[in-house]
């Protein structure tokens, strides 16, 4: 397992999501209010790029008529068959148990420490005074 | 050099997935039909709208699941709407799946089915015109289906006629709910020219009769919508049987399009044991339907059958026959298929090989 | 005001050795309207007579047509399936049907007037149960609904739900509006009270054409699209949520075949990962929903003879507890005796012919116990 630092925190603001490269590994990073989470970018169904799907609210019902809308931007449509995923874990809406795209631990960093520490930054420069996103891979 | 010269044995070339993909929708728009239609018909538009057979003056009785009933991922760079960017086409699908051929169909603007038929037979015209200049004539890869206003079954044979020799256009282009069934005479004009230039006819789904939804009354959802399509297909397909539309015109061949197909089988076997029972009533029937049905038509794949277990739909894929089946991604559409995904994995080498590309070579007489 | 049918004091058949075979849908023929006059109120005796309606037959069983009815069950009049004697001879004795559900298809779900409607529905429901039920303890039947106004429906299924041989209540597949639609529901929650199964059978009322597509030209076009109108009904209940606000409810889907449903259910399973914010209380695969609320009668069935073929057909339900015996009687979907199709399993057809019907309509278990 190796760490990646894949991006600065304040490239994604809340409410959005980037796509970043961890090894090799396509993988989107969304910021729910202030909190990151990281998917593989990789719907498992046919294999469309989550990144460009659309977030939505989570929307139950505990009747026929009555909509429940909770969680709104929390739930990533794929951009082709609008399959739902919870960004928080992964799990499609349809068949949690079976159908879900991989969760990475994704954490924030300040580049003082990780200038010192053993970590890469693959593609850009590490500055001391900014907060970094950090994905085990 | 051609293309082909590159692969000349496509059974020894590489790993190269050779794809002929029956279903792309390309967006030509009213701007790029202008030219070709006279200023009465564009007045007309422009003051009373399209009146297709369904009271919304606009947008669509059930909405969609996304803008355009589109991929998210497809609305170009350049700002237009999915499909109507040939460069983006070629980057998200042409050249990115390294297709051989790519059939078109063209939704809208097209003027199938409006209740002005003449608008119909103006529109189509125009989208067919439209169609060389923004399309076949500058992408030797796409090919393109013949838009008739279907509803004038005459108007249409004179297009098909008018257009049969081009080598830009390889089919014939209905959807699939006509305002009546497609197996009575008012349509057979467009059977008979289709045949006559050796032009497969094909339905794609949606269109609007102007009955219910469904013969239980109007649905509400979208979803209902969609499925629903099998339905109508299988009223359709029903009716070109019953009606002798086969018998007639022993050369036609039939693609239905993003039907699904896991209904077939059974609808097949539905009719031969109704037609056991009550051929007297339709002597004009000289075999079983499933035999007009084997012989006549194809299905294309796009949106794939996933059923709960993947053996049993290999089990319909053989009873359907592995040469019946076109690939269809339904590019730039939400419901898309990904070639290199969507088929079964069980697949021998050489049924993939029919279902991604041979079976349409040989339909549509590609090299 | 018409008397509520009070229970039956002969409901319990003696039935002592192990059942062989339920029968799920047999068509009792109404011989022609007057045979109702007797169970009518005044007014509508004599509007029969006064305005000389005499033939409300649907148009879905040509009287004539080889299907409506099989050569070698028709008497030397061409009648069939008028007379109890006419079921005990070619189910009972000729099938080994040791019981039987009785499912008319009488007209009155045509009639426009729904006064009228009521009135004549009544009718058929209080014949079917003095003409049949009573003269053979073997026999259980559906209430017919009069569906073009929901509190007739209501009113006529409390009337009848009293007599336990009333097995379930029936509508056809073909009506008015989609049947998952909420103006239905008092219907639906009554009967999951009640613990009866909803039949919906083929045929229709003809207010909208039998396809979506417009009017057929043939008879056998009108037959075979009634299969359609069972796939877009399915639809209608699942999505609509019928399943979701009666979860008890068993819905049987009759003489439509069976084989269409598998592949049928793939596509709205399929769409339903993509669509179902649409109608979020569809909060389960459809799929499930069917198996556990959904069952489905054996005649007609759609498939070939290849015995291969049917056990693969039927493979395709991943499920044994969806398909219930029938004989379709009188309608000719076999020959001979040859109601169970080649290619079942010994096992499979016991469930068929008796476990699946017991566990589907809780009143058969009742009395036969």
């Amino acid at each position: 397992m190796a760490r990646h630092v894949v991006a600065a925190s304040s490239e994604i603001a809340p409410g959005d999501r980037k796509l970043v490269d961890a090894g090799g590994r396509a993988i989107v990073i969304f910021n729910l209010g202030g909190e990151f989470f990281a998917l593989a970018n990789r719907c498992p169904h046919q294999a469309g790029e989550l990144h460009k799907g659309k977030l939505c609210g989570l929307v139950r019902s505990p009747e026929p008529g009555v909509y429940e809308y909770t969680r709104e931007g929390e739930m990533i449509r794929c951009p082709w068959h609008s399959w739902e995923f919870d960004v928080r874990t992964g799990k499609s809406w349809c068949d949690p148990a079976r159908i879900r795209t991989r969760r990475y631990d994704v954490k924030v960093e300040h580049g003082a420490d990780l200038v010192e520490g053993p970590y890469v930054a693959e593609t850009f420069k590490v500055a001391i005074e900014n907060d970094y996103l950090v994905i085990d891979v | 050099m051609t293309r082909e010269s590159l692969h000349p044995d496509p059974e020894r070339a590489t790993n190269r997935l050779c794809v002929i993909d029956c279903d792309i929708h390309p967006k030509t728009s009213m701007e790029d039909l202008k030219p070709f239609m006279a200023r009465h018909w564009w007045d007309t538009l422009d003051t009373f709208g399209a009146r297709p057979r369904h009271g919304f003056a606009s947008g669509f009785p059930y909405p969609k699941a996304q803008p355009q009933a589109a991929r998210r991922d497809s609305w170009p760079p350049s700002g237009g709407l999915p499909g109507s960017d040939l460069k983006f086409m070629r980057d998200q699908l042409l050249d990115f799946y390294d297709l051989d051929y790519g059939i078109m169909n063209f939704l809208s603007p097209t003027g199938q089915g409006f209740q002005n038929s003449d608008l119909s037979v103006a529109m189509a015209y125009a989208a067919n015109e439209a169609a060389r200049v923004r399309w076949t004539g500058p992408e030797k890869r796409l090919k393109a289906s013949i838009v008739v206003p279907y509803e004038d079954g005459e108007e249409s044979a004179k297009e098909i006629t008018r257009l049969a020799g081009m080598p830009d256009y390889v089919q014939v282009q209905m959807l699939s709910r006509t305002s009546e069934l497609a197996g009575k005479k008012r349509y057979w004009p467009i059977y008979e020219a289709a045949s006559a230039h050796g032009l497969p006819v094909s339905f794609h789904v949606f269109g609007y009769s102007g009955w219910p939804s469904t013969s239980g009354g109007w649905a509400s959802y979208y979803i209902e919508e969609m499925a629903e399509h099998c339905t109508s297909c299988q009223s359709l397909l029903a009716s070109l049987v019953i009606e002798g539309v086969f018998e007639r015109f022993p050369r036609l061949k039939v693609v239905l399009i993003e039907a699904g197909f896991a209904w077939l089988p059974a609808l097949a076997y539905r009719l031969d044991r109704n037609w056991l029972r009550l051929r007297a009533e339709t002597p004009h029937l000289k075999r079983r339907p499933s035999e007009y049905i084997r012989e006549h038509v194809f299905v294309t794949t796009q949106p794939m059958e996933e059923p709960e277990k993947p053996e049993h739909l290999m089990d319909v894929l053989d009873w359907i026959g592995f040469d019946r089946i076109l690939f269809a991604t339904d590019y730039p559409h939400w419901d898309f298929d990904d070639p290199r995904h969507a088929l079964p994995a069980a697949l021998t080498p050489s049924q993939r090989r029919m279902i991604l590309s041979e079976n349409a070579r040989k339909l549509y007489g590609f090299p | 005001m018409i008397a509520a049918i009070m229970p039956s004091t002969a409901v319990k058949p003696a039935l002592e050795t192990p059942l062989n075979a339920i029968d799920c849908d047999v068509h009792p023929n109404v011989p022609n309207l007057r045979a109702l006059i007797p169970y009518m109120e005044p007014y509508w005796r004599d509007s029969i007579v006064d305005r000389g309606i005499d033939a409300i037959d649907s148009a879905s069983y040509p009287p004539n047509s080889p299907l409506t009815a099989r050569a070698d069950w028709r008497d030397a009049d061409k009648r069939v399936a008028t007379r109890v004697e006419d079921v005990q001879k070619h189910v009972f004795d000729g099938l080994g049907a040791d019981i039987a559900i009785l499912n008319s298809l009488y007209g009155v779900q045509l009639v426009l007037n729904e006064d009228m409607a009521r009135a004549f529905t009544r009718a058929l429901n209080d014949w079917v149960r003095a003409e049949w039920l009573d003269r053979d303890p073997r026999l259980r039947a559906s209430i017919i609904l009069p569906m073009h106004n929901v509190e007739h429906a209501v009113d006529e299924l409390e009337r009848c739900a009293g007599d336990h041989r009333f097995v379930q209540a029936m509508m056809l597949v073909g009506g008015e509006t989609p049947l998952g639609r909420r103006h239905y529901w008092p219907i639906y929650e009554r009967l999951e009270k009640l613990g009866l199964p909803l039949g919906v059978h083929a045929g229709s009322s003809y207010r909208n054409p039998v396809t979506s597509l417009g009017w057929p030209s043939y008879y056998m076009e009108d037959y075979t699209a009634q299969a359609q109108g069972f796939q877009s009904q399915l639809t209608s209940l699942i999505t609509e949520g019928v399943f979701a606000h009666c979860p008890g409810l068993k819905v049987v889907l009759m003489e439509s075949g069976v084989t269409w449903l598998p592949g049928f259910m793939w596509r709205l399973q399929k769409f339903w990962r993509g669509l179902r914010f649409e109608t979020p209380w569809v909060d389960r695969p459809p799929m499930d929903i069917v198996r556990d609320n959904v069952r489905l009668t054996m005649q007609p069935l759609d498939a070939p003879d290849d015995p291969e073929i049917v056990a693969r057909l039927i493979d395709h339900f991943n499920s044994d507890d969806m398909l219930l015996f029938a004989s379709d009687y009188p309608h000719w979907q076999f020959d001979g005796a040859a109601a169970m199709p080649a290619g079942i399993s010994a096992a499979l057809a016991r469930k068929i012919k008796v476990d699946n019907p017991l566990a589907t309509y809780p009143r058969l278990r009742e009395t036969t116990a």
